[in-house]
């Protein structure tokens, strides 16, 4: 917690004027009794009606000031925790935003949300009441037995005695309650899993009609929800009787002995009533406390949860000390060079991609063909550097990529998946995501080599389409298409299509490639594909097997010494033969 | 929907609970009477208590063991107040969520396909509880609150109705503030909802795609997104915080107020003699308590406020319509013998754009359909009537002989097997994701189906096997090992029809072939609609549909196709004609 301490500061005036201003209040609150009891002393007594209108005035005047103050500190209390609540929030996203995949997928994605919003929101309330509360309600209970003890220090040990008690009631019950609060907690991470599962898998799980099976997965975590609920309740639920029997308590001791202490004289009627007011009064301002205590351990648990996100640190690192840029370029420097690269996914034991070593000259276009898990997208993933290599190093235009920054190095590539995610917004910003400057005629011009342009053309609103969420509004082929045309339009040095052709149909596919040999002539463009036709004439094919490179060559090359290749190539033979007879 | 209405709809969810909402009452009230009834005890006491030498100390003892009694009682009614009230607060909150999850599996894939995730998703857990919080615990504050003013009220009516009557007249000024300031707050808390949900939204989206964020470097531009609706966020939580944080103060002035008016009034009513000091002190005692449930009343306004703006959120949902649930005369399809038949079927998924129009198809059982197009053609369209993902809008398809309406959907999709492009696992181990559909099935069974698939092996590389936890969106395997995944999944449910929508486009070939020969002996006698680009999985189809707009321009054996020198046979040759370099 003590961590987030730091977003305080910028807002030191609210943070300290507001409890100054609730405080204010707070003492004028505790005059409040004093005055009524030399109401009842003095005015009273001595049937002064003046004196009590005069008293009476005052209380009005005493109000209105603690009106003011109070509201003084309650705008200021707004703005300070809303602040804070807002510039965690920007951090944590603006954090995320500079992590690793290997970091996101750690925490995964719906807890990562709950925490910038939910967590945040908790903690939010905690500044909130920092600011309004905690100075005002221990001041009171303090305040209270300070004025007990100036009116008569032996009753005031009835005071001096139940508050401990209180507090440790307090304590016992929080140190019971907080166990609760993080298995809830768990619980309702687990809920919006299974939800959000839900709503991913929505066609699959209907399909096998297996609603009933999803139902009693979500039923268990929502019963276990609610029975942790129900469980921390019961125990919380008696934070208020037992703080009320023992303030009462403490009452019946004040007019007992006050009783006694009357009797001797020592102490006056008025005085008794102001005493009682007075533990009314701290029993009060405890039960605040009490909430206080609850809504700071909940905090305290949110806090380690963002915290968690901020002391994660990007395994992909921005160079420390930014390197000359080589003076002038050879023109025989490759574009990227693989040299001897070896990759292993964290806390994986097995190489995922082992010593590779190539080298592609600029324009050159590169197949990779392997079979499943082969480690054809780790290898395209570390171009970017989504991942660092484990063993050897990876150069573009001659420098370590691990020299450039991210976003210079990020610059130079586009990658369009197979699994293209696009956003919820138009499909111009969809195209433009790359390169947020891209004229309508970088736009055009991606959508015609992707061949996107007669479909996106055949919307109503064409461009300002609106692109459901994942683009689930659009077909696999369409989605794939704009994800190249975005891809397209951040006018990459290096293009990679990781089998982001493999829901076209072969017409459109074939009119695709077609198009971008023409239009990207000096791109360096690395094509993951499954269809070993669609690789036949690339300068150069990388041929996976199983996370070793199984050979390196051209078409012509591999088919003579590479068997793996020939297997490959065997298996799609019957399509080429077909082929033979059908033209 | 009216906000009585929210309120009315809300109250019904804790039907079920009304007899614990009847027990909080009671024992609100009972906890209300005892409350109150301390602060006349200690009057009691404290007139006994005159000066030196007057104290009537038999008569305090008294009256004190009696204010302990009390406090016992209030004490105990009170804890099970809170006991019942929880009760209903979080079983309401279940069962609401419960509906909710339900409402998710009965809408239209329609209704899914166009909401933000992120947003459905906060209606389920925050909206919720932002219900329980607000309403169902405010209801009971609400219900104290209430009898607490009656009863002082009351009391100090009994002890001295001039006194009390000065302090009913202040009251009104209490109120007023309350409404105006719950008036104003209502707006910002409504916004401040708004705001909320699309700031849950877009973390989803945008942490959810990482991959492109980073790999188009476009971290800033999302953050400067996120700070923007993250500024509005602000603006609102401001404004909404600020505006429901007055009504305390304003009310402890108020009640300063009434606290220094019973201080002079009463003070002169004991120099006139009509009242005793100890009658003084219970009625400053109420003065103080008197306003306390204006304050909670007033608190549980705003949380109320905040908790219909979510409730709205809930029924919204709650109100979309269900896909059309079963007839109520619906048969189970049992033992499908895999016919299949489409009569004039017309669909369109936007009444502008017509897609499907009188469409016929007749498949004998053990027929492979193979439907081949450029893509938008209609053919994930036709898998969507065939699984009634959507229903027709005219025209019927029958399944062995009878209308495919009068049929339970469950059976209905029960005898369909689909692998989808789109690759979907759950978060659980292997084995109970191969067991999806048929979650009773034998450890046999399962580990033939992943052999089926050409997993089986892979599997038993996994560190823990079949017990291998997938995580979040099976994120630690690739693609093609989760569609083999998806693979065996049908594979163990032996459905008697397939469908297959671009099942096989991200396997590797060689994987493909001994996927295909797997499936090539699971389609043996099955009926199979395969949607497919690559043509050399099609070729042993006994019929190709070539679809092209929502109609089917070509049909026969890929022979005959070919022959026939149309659109397939241009789209067989195309898919050698594109060069590798692109």
């Amino acid at each position: 917690m003590f961590q987030l301490i730091r977003y305080l500061k910028r807002f030191k005036k609210q943070v300290i004027l507001g409890p100054m201003f609730k405080l204010t209040e707070a003492i004028f609150e505790l005059i409040v009794p004093l005055v009524m009891a030399s109401i009842i002393d003095v005015g009273v007594k001595n049937g002064d009606s003046s004196y009590v209108l005069r008293m009476g005035g005052l209380m009005v005047v005493l109000g209105v000031i603690g009106l003011a103050c109070a509201l003084t500190c309650q705008y200021f209390a707004a703005r300070a925790s809303q602040g804070v609540g807002t510039a965690i929030r920007n951090d944590l996203f603006a954090h995320i935003n500079s992590l690793s995949m290997a970091e996101i997928d750690q925490i995964g994605t719906p807890s990562l949300v709950n925490r910038i919003n939910n967590d945040v929101n908790q903690l939010q309330l905690a500044v909130a009441m920092l600011i309004r509360l905690v100075v005002r309600a221990p001041f009171l209970v303090i305040g209270s037995t300070v004025m007990a003890m100036i009116l008569d220090w032996k009753l005031s040990l009835i005071f001096l005695a139940s508050i401990p008690l209180i507090a440790l009631v307090l304590y016992w019950i929080m140190s019971r309650c907080v166990p609760f609060f993080r298995s809830v907690q768990r619980h309702l991470d687990q809920l919006s899993l299974v939800t959000r599962e839900n709503l991913e898998g929505a066609r699959v799980i209907r399909a096998f009609s297996a609603q009933k099976a999803e139902r009693r997965r979500f039923e268990d975590a929502n019963e276990g929800y609610t029975k942790e609920s129900v469980r921390a309740g019961k125990i919380s639920a008696l934070l208020n009787p037992l703080t009320y029997v023992i303030a009462n308590t403490a009452i019946i001791g004040i007019i007992w002995f006050g009783g006694t202490r009357v009797d001797g004289g020592v102490l006056t009627q008025g005085e008794i009533i102001a005493l009682v007011n007075y533990m009314t009064q701290i029993l009060l301002a405890l039960i605040v406390v009490a909430n206080l205590v609850v809504i700071f351990t909940k905090a305290q648990a949110s806090a380690v949860r963002v915290n968690e996100v901020f002391a994660l640190t990007p395994s992909v690192q921005e160079p420390a000390a930014k390197p000359q840029m080589p003076s002038g370029k050879k023109t025989d420097t490759p574009k990227i060079e693989f040299q001897n690269v070896s990759f292993r996914y964290p806390q994986s034991s097995e190489y995922a991609l082992r010593s590779l070593s190539i080298s592609i000259r600029p324009g050159e276009t590169i197949g990779i063909i392997g079979g499943t898990g082969s480690g054809k997208t780790t290898l395209i993933s570390l171009i970017p550097r989504l991942f660092d290599v484990t063993e050897g190093s990876l150069l573009i235009d001659g420098r370590d990529v691990r020299e450039y920054s991210l976003a210079e190095l990020r610059r130079k590539i586009a990658t369009a998946s197979q699994r293209a995610t696009l956003f919820h917004a138009t499909i111009r910003e969809n195209v433009a995501f790359g390169a947020p400057e891209a004229t309508d005629e970088d736009i055009a011009k991606a959508l015609e080599i992707s061949q996107s342009s007669e479909f996106v053309n055949k919307l109503e609103q064409k461009w300002d389409t609106m692109v459901a969420q994942g683009g689930t509004s659009l077909s696999g082929g369409q989605r794939q298409r704009l994800s190249i045309a975005r891809a397209l339009a951040a006018k990459p040095e290096i293009l990679i299509l990781d089998d982001s052709l493999s829901a076209l149909d072969f017409k459109t596919d074939a009119k695709l490639r077609r198009a971008l040999a023409e239009a990207e002539k000096d791109t360096t463009v690395i094509l993951v594909s499954q269809r070993a036709a669609a690789l036949r004439s690339a300068d150069q094919i990388i041929v996976l097997d199983d996370g070793n490179v199984a050979g390196i060559g051209t078409h012509a090359d591999l088919m003579r010494t590479c068997t793996v290749y020939q297997e490959i190539c065997a298996s799609q033979l019957d399509v080429s033969k077909e082929r033979g007879q059908a033209v | 929907m009216k906000s009585t209405q929210v309120l009315g709809r809300i109250l019904r969810y804790g039907k079920p609970y009304l007899i614990y909402l009847i027990l909080a009452l009671l024992f609100a009230a009972g906890n209300v009477a005892l409350t109150l009834y301390a602060p006349i005890l200690i009057g009691d006491a404290v007139d006994c208590i005159v000066g030196a030498g007057q104290v009537d100390f038999s008569a305090v003892g008294m009256i004190l063991i009696r204010l302990a009694a009390v406090t016992a009682g209030a004490a105990l009614l009170s804890w099970l107040m809170t006991l019942c009230t929880n009760v209903v607060s979080y079983r309401t909150v279940r069962d609401m969520r419960s509906d909710i999850f339900q409402k998710f599996a009965d809408v239209p894939l329609r209704y899914i396909d166009q909401n933000s995730r992120g947003d459905l998703l906060s209606r389920m857990a925050n909206d919720t509880e932002q219900i329980g919080n607000g309403l169902l615990q405010g209801f009971s504050q609400l219900f104290t609150g209430i009898i607490t003013i009656i009863g002082t009220l009351a009391f100090m009516l009994a002890i001295n109705i001039a006194v009390a009557l000065a302090v009913a007249v202040i009251t009104p000024l209490s109120l007023f503030v309350a409404a105006f300031i719950a008036k104003r707050s209502h707006t910002y808390f409504a916004q401040q909802t708004r705001d909320r949900g699309e700031m849950t939204g877009y973390t989803e989206e945008m942490i959810g795609a990482q991959r492109e964020v980073k790999g188009y470097g476009a971290e800033e531009r999302t953050q400067q997104k996120f700070e923007e609706i993250n500024a509005r966020l602000y603006e609102s939580g401001v404004r909404s915080q600020l505006y429901s944080s007055l009504t305390n103060p304003s009310t402890r002035f108020v009640n300063g107020l009434v606290y220094a008016a019973v201080g002079v009034f009463g003070a002169f009513h004991v120099l006139s003699g009509r009242m005793t000091i100890g009658q003084l002190s219970s009625f400053l005692s109420y003065a103080n308590q008197y306003t306390k449930p204006f304050n909670e009343i007033s608190g549980v306004v705003t949380e109320f406020q905040s908790a219909i703006a979510s409730a709205r959120r809930v029924f919204t949902v709650l109100e979309e319509r269900s896909e059309d649930p079963d007839a109520p005369d619906a048969v189970e399809l049992r033992h499908c013998r895999g016919e299949v038949r489409l009569e004039h079927v017309f669909f369109s998924y936007d009444k502008e754009k017509k897609l499907i129009e009188d469409f016929h198809l007749s498949v004998r059982p053990g027929q492979k359909i193979a439907i081949v197009g450029p893509t938008g053609c209609g053919k994930t369209t036709l898998i969507n009537l065939l699984m009634r993902f959507y229903d027709t809008d005219a025209g019927v398809i029958y399944v062995d002989g009878a209308n495919a309406m009068h049929y339970t959907k469950d059976s209905l999709r029960g005898a369909y097997g689909m692998v989808l492009q789109d690759t979907w696992l759950t978060s659980g181990t292997v084995r109970e994701n191969i067991a999806f559909g048929k979650p009773e099935a034998t450890e046999e069974e399962i580990i033939a189906a992943a052999k089926a698939a050409h997993i089986h092996s892979f599997i038993k590389r996994l560190p823990q096997g079949y017990d291998t936890r997938l995580g979040d969106d099976g994120g630690n395997i690739s693609a093609g090992q989760k569609q083999l995944l998806c693979i065996a999944r049908v594979m163990l449910a032996k459905p008697s029809m397939l469908i297959l929508d671009e099942a096989t486009s991200s396997i590797d070939t060689r994987t493909e072939i001994l996927v295909q020969n797997a499936f090539t002996s699971m389609m043996e006698g099955r009926t199979c609609f395969i949607v497919a680009h690559r043509l050399s999985t099609i070729q042993n189809a006994d019929r190709i549909l070539v679809m092209k707009k929502g109609k089917i321009i070509e049909q026969g054996t890929h022979e005959e196709l070919l022959n026939q020198g149309g659109f397939y046979f241009e789209l067989y040759n195309s898919q050698f004609s594109g060069t590798a370099n692109p």
